[in-house]
């Protein structure tokens, strides 16, 4: 009978409602890597967080074997490496690249100007609104023709932009701020239907009740107005 | 049939030479072309839509934007010489981690050394030493940040090391009396050929320096 310790030691340090918590979760899921979750509180970090993430002290940190590995862009290529099956990434080196670009420009630059609609009143909010959909419209223009970004299956821009399907989808109908609406950006919703019909991300993405309460609760404390 | 490869590139950016540096380490030619960015050319907008930045790869006509993609790129297209990220997963990873932490720390602080004055500039100057002291523990007493090769994340700090004259030109202080050991990981690098070849002289950037500030507005 094999012993415990012979099994791959996969530990996700992770937050329920974090969007770089859960595309972590949907890579190891689509890998079928059987992990242990560990809620964190950051309000209150852990030993074993400022331990294991020392540079950042964030989630998520992914633990194989003991070892810590962070940062979510890194940790899902870490993943795509390590367990071969079900592959993320493309295996053409200049498709590699361009997926690895879309990340980023939702990781530094969309995700930052969301971050303002939210946070910003008035003509500065109108500002970010723009500055959003600037941003979203070359996603809108690469997945024209497509199911996904990874073509026919979910890809590593898939996992990465459901940053923009669920939680800056989700946060529009609370702001009452249409910054996706579906006349503009007509591939974008038909991608999210699409990743709704996927059982990975409807396992692994929060429950809706439960996430748009969790940001109502949090826009409250922000003095943000929900609609 | 040959490989074409053009570089849209701009001489000082710390950027841009992270993918020399990579190009020359697998001994690809490349046609290097100057970019003036206060006056972008059609091929800078046609092949970058998205930031108009550079440096900009063009491999057999398909372009490669973001430095640390194109020095993983380069890897991937040209794995049999000199590799450049390691092949165990979890060594890539931290190589990775670092690149991207040099990418999201180094040049916000480094540009207030010598952009910002008064407290801006202190602040600026004390948050720049101490991330080098973050990479210098981490280099510690390795060659290379990899181990015993030049790799990744000694490509993504070095273009930097071409700059810190001007840094501490520009802002009145020593970064040797603060990171010892990363100036001389930084002489160890530029004695390699793909660095020499690629780093311009601190010279060069100390007199640029007040040309950049003026085209910033900056006094």
């Amino acid at each position: 009978m094999a012993e415990r310790s012979d099994t791959e030691e996969v530990k996700l340090l992770g937050m329920w409602p974090s969007p770089f918590s859960r595309r972590i979760e949907i890579a190891l899921t689509l890998k079928g890597v059987p992990y242990e979750f560990s809620e964190q509180d950051i309000t209150n970090k852990s030993s074993l967080l400022l331990q294991l993430n020392p540079v950042y002290k964030m989630i998520p940190v992914l633990v194989h074997n003991g070892k810590p590995i962070s940062e979510s862009l890194v940790i899902l290529e870490y993943i795509d490496d390590t367990w071969r099956n079900n592959p993320i990434l493309p295996q053409d080196p200049c498709e590699r690249a361009t997926a690895r670009f879309w990340a980023k420009l939702i990781d530094q630059q969309i995700c930052v100007a969301a971050m303002k609609v939210v946070g910003k009143v008035g003509d500065e909010r109108d500002a970010a609104v723009e500055a959003t959909r600037d941003l979203l419209m070359f996603l809108e223009k690469e997945l024209a023709g497509k199911d996904f970004f990874g073509g026919e299956s979910l890809g590593f821009v898939d996992i990465v932009a459901t940053l923009v399907a669920f939680w800056l989808m989700r946060t529009e109908d609370l702001l009452g701020v249409k910054v996706v609406p579906v006349e503009l950006f007509p591939e974008i919703h038909r991608w999210v239907k699409n990743l709704l019909g996927n059982d990975v991300i409807k396992k692994c993405i929060p429950p809706e009740d439960e996430h748009l309460a969790y940001i109502r609760a949090r826009m409250d404390k922000l003095n943000i107005k929900s609609a | 049939m040959a490989d074409e490869v053009i570089l849209l590139d701009f001489w000082p950016s710390m950027f841009g030479m992270r993918t020399r540096i990579a190009l020359e380490e697998k001994n690809v030619k490349f046609d290097y072309r100057e970019q003036d960015l206060w006056n972008k050319s059609p091929i800078l907008l046609e092949m970058n839509p998205v930031h108009n930045k550079i440096p900009v790869l063009i491999h057999n006509g398909k372009p490669v934007c973001e430095s640390l993609i194109q020095v993983e790129y380069i890897d991937e297209v040209w794995p049999g010489v000199n590799p450049l990220l390691p092949s165990d997963p979890y060594q890539r990873a931290q190589a990775k981690f670092w690149g991207d932490y040099i990418d999201k720390k180094v040049y916000a602080s480094a540009r207030l050394t010598w952009g910002a004055k008064g407290e801006e500039q202190e602040a600026g100057k004390k948050e720049f030493i101490e991330i080098l002291k973050t990479l210098e523990s981490k280099l510690g007493d390795k060659i290379y940040f990899g181990g015993e090769t030049f790799g990744y994340v000694d490509i993504a700090l070095i273009g930097f090391y071409s700059w810190f004259e001007a840094y501490e030109k520009f802002g009145n202080f020593s970064i040797e009396a603060e990171c010892p050991k990363l100036i001389a990981w930084g002489k160890r690098c530029a004695e390699r050929e793909s660095v020499a070849k690629s780093l311009p002289d601190s010279e060069k950037i100390i007199k640029f320096v007040p040309e950049l500030k003026k085209r910033f507005g900056i006094e």
